[in-house]
């Protein structure tokens, strides 16, 4: 799996969802089933990623479940990497 | 019989859950008018116990003013009772009209249109407006209404931190693609009782090119030098496009709500909005009464003076007994406590002293942050502050927690 996009993906998720400075988070940890995350404010990370990478991520590839961790995350960013 | 034992133990579970995780929800019986002082039956079958009530939204004292109840009389007489009809074939009398226009002037705007309820109007106007060339842009701590309302529409939706202007920005720049663009803050958040910085929001959106939305249920009436609400309060009266309040609140408290704004986006809810078009809008005793509530507060800002006077005097009372509260300067004030089940037993503990203040904690509140939410009304006279202020400082010192802080409660009482 490619570092860099996973310090990214990282990075942006506690930029962007971490209220409190003392909460950690690894690669693993369970983003929206373990309520860090929305499933509504997925949808700015989805843009986020898409713009970044020059990418398009099917709504119905954007699921809860793919979203759930970092891991996951880069994962379905790296197939349409790829694809492209 | 299609409903089976198995469906009956389906609900039945669902029901227990909802109790073990002590979120279920009890309603107090109450054999009075809504007022400063209330009779109240808790629990069912229990004597009468007469409280004073420290979590109403009736901030003006309103809901039982014997002006408004008069022209409620006379509503009732002229117009009579039901419409029978929604608004577009049989359903409009002269006075929504006339109600109508006289929020337009209020809240100084270009056009009002009623709905049953502000629930209603937020769940309406974003699909009436807005489509899926469009975004929406909400303050993460909006109310559940909105987040209905939200769901409801075709438009990308995205959030912002609670307040965090920087962040707004960056999504501002994130959707800068989009058709349209819609900020979506509550004026006054009723959990915390801070007010959105509505001159910054509105700067953002004139560089962005977005409209502006405010829900000011909790703000209309009393928020602002002359009680017109958030906008008032940060002098952008004529740079928000879309602001959604309630008469079920300060403005008599009966029921009912509306969208006044731009005029465009008020015909399209007229046009499109389903809760309008599909439901009868208030009844026409609860008109009349909202008509003469706005007169009331259009002649003169005392009610709102005096309630501006009761919450600081509530506030300075409070800090002085030593309780955490958070910051603000609204008629909302809530009393810090942290822990869910310290929350619940200081409830119970000022009820018994005389005291109605309800208890909230995860997740109506982020966990870890459970309180006692208080709301003071120009109803409440100084008597009626000194006694919830003696009850509060008894059981405060019951739990040994005045002057304590927020540390040492949660070392005391756990998160």
């Amino acid at each position: 799996m490619d570092e860099d996009i996973k310090k990214i993906v990282l990075d942006y998720v506690i930029e962007e969802y971490l209220e409190d400075e003392d909460e950690k988070i690894t690669y693993d940890t369970p983003l929206i089933s373990g309520g860090i995350v929305d499933s509504f404010s997925m949808v700015s990370l989805k843009r986020f990623l898409e713009k970044k990478y020059q990418i398009s991520i099917p709504d119905d590839e954007a699921t809860p479940e793919a979203f759930d961790s970092v891991n996951s995350i880069t994962e379905l960013v790296e197939k349409y990497i790829k694809e492209d | 019989m299609s409903f089976s034992e198995k469906t009956r133990n389906i609900y039945n579970q669902q029901i227990n859950e909802i109790k073990e995780g002590g979120l279920f929800k009890q309603e107090r019986f109450i054999h009075s008018p809504q007022d400063a002082n209330i009779e109240v039956e808790f629990p069912e079958g229990s004597r009468l116990k007469n409280v004073i009530n420290m979590c109403s939204n009736n901030y003006l004292g309103l809901s039982s003013h014997p002006d408004v109840l008069k022209a409620a009389h006379e509503g009732l007489d002229r117009r009579g009772y039901g419409m029978s009809s929604v608004r577009f074939i049989c359903g409009t009398q002269d006075i929504h009209h006339e109600l109508e226009k006289k929020v337009t002037e209020f809240l100084d705007t270009e056009d009002t249109i009623l709905f049953p309820s502000c629930m209603d109007a937020n769940a309406g106007v974003f699909e009436a407006i807005l489509t899926d060339e469009d975004v929406m842009i909400s303050d993460r701590l909006v109310h559940a209404s909105i987040i209905d309302g939200i769901r409801l529409c075709s438009a990308e939706h995205d959030t912002f931190k609670h307040s965090n202007m920087d962040h707004l920005e960056k999504k501002l720049q994130l959707h800068e693609d989009k058709r349209l663009k819609m900020v979506i803050t509550d004026g006054v958040f009723s959990m915390d009782g801070d007010t959105a910085h509505l001159d910054e929001m509105a700067a953002l959106c004139e560089k962005y090119d977005a409209m502006l939305f405010v829900d000011d249920s909790h703000a209309s009436g009393f928020i602002g030098k002359t009680g017109r609400g958030t906008h008032e309060k940060y002098g952008v009266m004529d740079k928000v496009d879309i602001i959604t309040t309630t008469f079920g609140k300060a403005l008599g408290g009966a029921s009912g709500g509306c969208v006044s704004g731009r005029k465009q986006l008020v015909e399209m809810c007229r046009q499109k909005a389903r809760p309008y078009l599909f439901s009868n809008t208030i009844a026409p005793v609860v008109v009349s009464g909202v008509v003469k509530v706005l007169d009331i507060l259009s002649k003169t800002t005392e009610r709102r003076d005096k309630l501006e006077k009761n919450a600081d005097y509530w506030r300075k009372g409070l800090t002085e007994a030593g309780f955490i509260l958070k910051e603000g300067d609204t008629p909302i004030v809530p009393v810090m406590l942290f822990n869910a089940n310290l929350a619940q037993n200081f409830s119970k503990d000022l009820y018994e002293e005389g005291i109605y203040a309800i208890g909230f904690f995860f997740p109506v509140v982020p966990k870890g942050q459970a309180r006692i939410r208080t709301q003071i009304s120009a109803g409440h006279e100084i008597h009626h502050l000194d006694a919830a202020l003696e009850a509060f400082v008894k059981v405060g010192r019951k739990y040994d927690i005045l002057g304590k802080t927020k540390q040492e409660i949660i070392e005391k009482y756990g998160m």
